[in-house]
């Protein structure tokens, strides 16, 4: 009985795996965890799915920052609400990038240990109520603009990941953005305060789309790979020209003296941005890198011990409803009956 | 002591009639928190009115190396669909 | 959470209005929501796992929807929460406890949602409640079932976790333990048999700190008398600093709107 050939015989070879791969990232067609995929792009997505998930638990800060000081109910539902979407979204794309073979406890180790990184714009603070809008409207703006691009990434689950967060997301411009008008409606001072703060956002917004295209790292490969859609340039230039009448219908400046209408173009110019400013927070000397990062590692710890109890009651659980009984001679398998509404049976579809 | 809380899948029911989707995973250190943690995550804006957790590691896969031999011979029966079959102009209800 | 729950509540200028003791009933309520939706929001980013991040909000935000909609029956929601001193809150002292450490949290959640649901079912019951308070008590009655079992199911794990965490369990309800003597304190407005409610409460909590292998604090925190009762706005010393930060901003910008 072995007129059957080796399997390996029949099992494609590594460039068959590689065209196979290639062709269906050309097709459009998305990659799902069990598929073969590049070495190099699996650590790529592992990498910036990392990223962006950190980014969303390390921008919970500066925005929780404001919860307890929130100047009406509404408001202060409006922001509980937003920070808790951005643990949730956290999660899922902690959950993306599990199906690439790391846990989420491996990543957020690194993220302690500063060896993954976050984005940076999350190292400046929130100094008034004001900035609570301004992140809602041109950090979440310059993320939305980043991220709906990425709803049609090649690795399915990273894709899936963020159409769910791009629709959750619509409400976090808007209220930031209601939340703006609201003070340049309002009194001198309150006005006072959503210029300060569209002020001190706007640059560090300009640099979430990352490095200018002739210096940024990954992008040429990410492209091919269609992970990335767009370049950093013409992503940003599509958030300025979307700020701009944004804007002056808040009756704010943005505080930029080279920004204007290219009629040539048809597009605006804008100033140079301070990469050196960009680099330095980058290295992790913004204003509140050390601060977020010993947030996170100080809930962490704190909480090990909530952790390892629950773990410790599932497994006394176990054991307990493994032991025999007594009452049900034989049977040492024999279920408790749940106390809980989990299904019963098996998950028919 | 293992402080590494399992992986669960998450299936959400979006309204009656309809079958449970898969929404994505979590992490839980047992069944009932999974499916308490699935309610916060993935039915905050009322997407479900029912939810399964599933432990990952209890579903078995089929293998994408495995594609052909599993789904490919389903492609040349095209007797079973209805369109394989002519009718002749005007009967009704087939 | 739809949109419409961001949205103010209810319609101020619709919203169905309580006098008297009706009022004060919905202000002490409100105030209990308000306060604890709080002090659960201060964990937002510093829970112990991301997804208790997300369960904890919830209930902050179900609370905080339920003291709006409470101080919509008495007048503006935010002079109600922004304007009013120390002495004019209404709230028992248990809800403005600091969070402590999550056992601490997790037993001020048992014994405040534990009586919380078993007042709104009887708030439900009786038609010598307000009408707008019971209408309110339709919707607050499953959210509170839903922090009641977040409360009980932690307790669980935590009393029946490691040794560590039954330690901080046990010193959790101690902590708390102190200032539930007023959780059954008759609300005027509210005509229950607050008496009744209190021993339904207690056969709960017996019935869940067992299964968790705990007990009702013994010994010198065995007494839950409360000195001054948050009912009469005496509250404790760390409700100030809540106050403070609550109201700074909206004090600084007098008749702002935000």
């Amino acid at each position: 009985m072995t007129t059957a050939p080796p399997a390996a015989d029949r099992s494609p070879g590594p460039s068959e795996w590689q065209s196979a791969f290639d062709a269906a990232v050309a097709a459009e067609e998305r990659i799902e965890p069990r598929d073969w995929m590049p070495d190099a792009y699996r650590a790529t997505l592992v990498r910036q799915i990392a990223q962006h998930a950190h980014s969303e638990i390390i921008g919970m800060q500066p925005e929780a920052n404001w919860i307890t000081r929130a100047p009406s109910l509404r408001r202060k539902a409006i922001l509980i609400a937003k920070v808790q979407d951005e643990a949730g979204h956290g999660l899922y794309l902690y959950s993306a990038a599990e199906t690439l073979g790391v846990s989420r406890d491996e990543l957020l180790d690194k993220l302690h240990a500063g060896t993954q990184r976050y984005s940076s714009i999350f190292n400046y603070p929130t100094l008034t109520w004001a900035d609570v809008g301004a992140i809602g409207w041109l950090v979440d703006g310059a993320a939305i603009t980043n991220q709906v691009p990425l709803c049609r990434c090649s690795y399915g689950p990273y894709a899936r990941a963020m159409v769910r967060i791009c629709k959750e997301e619509s409400f976090h411009q808007r209220q930031g953005y209601e939340l703006l008008l609201a003070l340049s409606r309002g009194t001198e001072a309150q006005r006072a305060m959503a210029q300060d703060a569209v002020d001190r956002w706007w640059w560090p917004s300009l640099m979430m789309f990352g490095p200018p295209d002739d210096r940024s790292a990954h992008s040429a490969q990410s492209m091919a790979w269609k992970i990335k859609r767009h370049s950093n340039d013409e992503l940003r230039q599509r958030f300025v020209d979307i700020c701009v009448p944004q804007a002056a219908s808040l009756g704010l400046t943005l505080p930029d003296p080279d920004l204007r209408w290219n009629e040539e173009r048809g597009r605006h110019d804008f100033g140079a941005i301070d990469w050196e400013e960009f680099s330095q927070v980058l290295k992790g000397n913004g204003p509140c890198n050390e601060q977020r990062i010993s947030q996170r590692r100080r809930a962490h710890e704190e909480g090990a011990w909530v952790r390892e109890a629950a773990s410790a009651h599932a497994a006394k659980r176990r054991a307990r409803e493994t032991a025999p009984t007594g009452r049900l001679p034989g049977s040492t398998t024999g279920r408790p009956a749940d106390r809980t509404a989990a299904p019963k049976g098996a998950p028919a579809s | 002591m293992t402080t590494h809380w399992p992986l669960w899948e998450v299936f959400v029911r979006s309204r009656r009639g309809l079958s449970h989707t898969h929404a994505g995973s979590l992490h839980a250190p047992d069944a009932e928190m999974a499916l308490r943690n699935a309610r916060d995550l993935y039915t905050r804006r009322g997407e479900g009115v029912s939810l399964w957790v599933v432990p990952a590691a209890a579903v078995t896969a089929s293998s994408p190396d495995e594609k052909d031999p599993f789904f490919e011979p389903a492609g040349d029966k095209a007797y079973r669909h209805p369109t394989f079959y002519a009718i002749p102009d005007g009967v009704k209800h087939l | 959470m739809t949109p419409a729950d961001t949205a103010r509540s209810t319609d101020a200028a619709t919203a169905p209005r309580l006098t008297g003791e009706g009022a004060a009933a919905a202000l002490m309520l409100g105030d209990d929501a308000l306060i604890l939706s709080h002090r659960l929001a201060e964990w937002t980013g510093h829970a112990p796992a991301l997804e208790e991040d997300v369960a904890l909000a919830n209930i902050s935000l179900d609370l905080l929807g339920q003291a709006r909609t409470l101080f919509s029956f008495v007048g503006d929601e935010d002079e109600l929460a922004y304007l009013r001193e120390e002495r004019a809150f209404r709230n028992i002292q248990l809800v403005e406890q600091p969070n402590g450490d999550f056992a601490q949290t997790i037993a001020r959640q048992l014994c405040f949602s534990l009586a919380q649901e078993l007042r709104w079912t009887a708030i439900l019951d009786s038609a010598d409640c307000p009408t707008p308070i019971r209408e309110l008590a339709a919707k607050a009655v499953k959210e509170t079932a839903y922090h009641r079992d977040h409360a009980t199911e932690w307790t669980l794990r935590l009393g029946d976790g490691t040794e560590e965490s039954h330690a901080r369990m046990r010193r959790g309800m101690a902590v708390m333990w102190r200032h539930t003597g007023e959780l059954f304190a008759p609300v005027p407005g509210l005509p229950l048999d607050d008496a009744a409610l209190r021993e339904q409460w207690l056969t709960a909590l017996r019935a869940v700190l067992a299964e968790a292998t705990l007990d009702l604090p013994e010994g010198p925190d065995a007494d839950a008398w409360a000195a001054g009762g948050g009912r009469e706005g005496v509250h404790t010393e760390p409700f100030g600093f809540l106050l403070a930060e609550m109201q700074h901003l909206h004090r600084s910008h007098p008749g702002a709107t935000w």
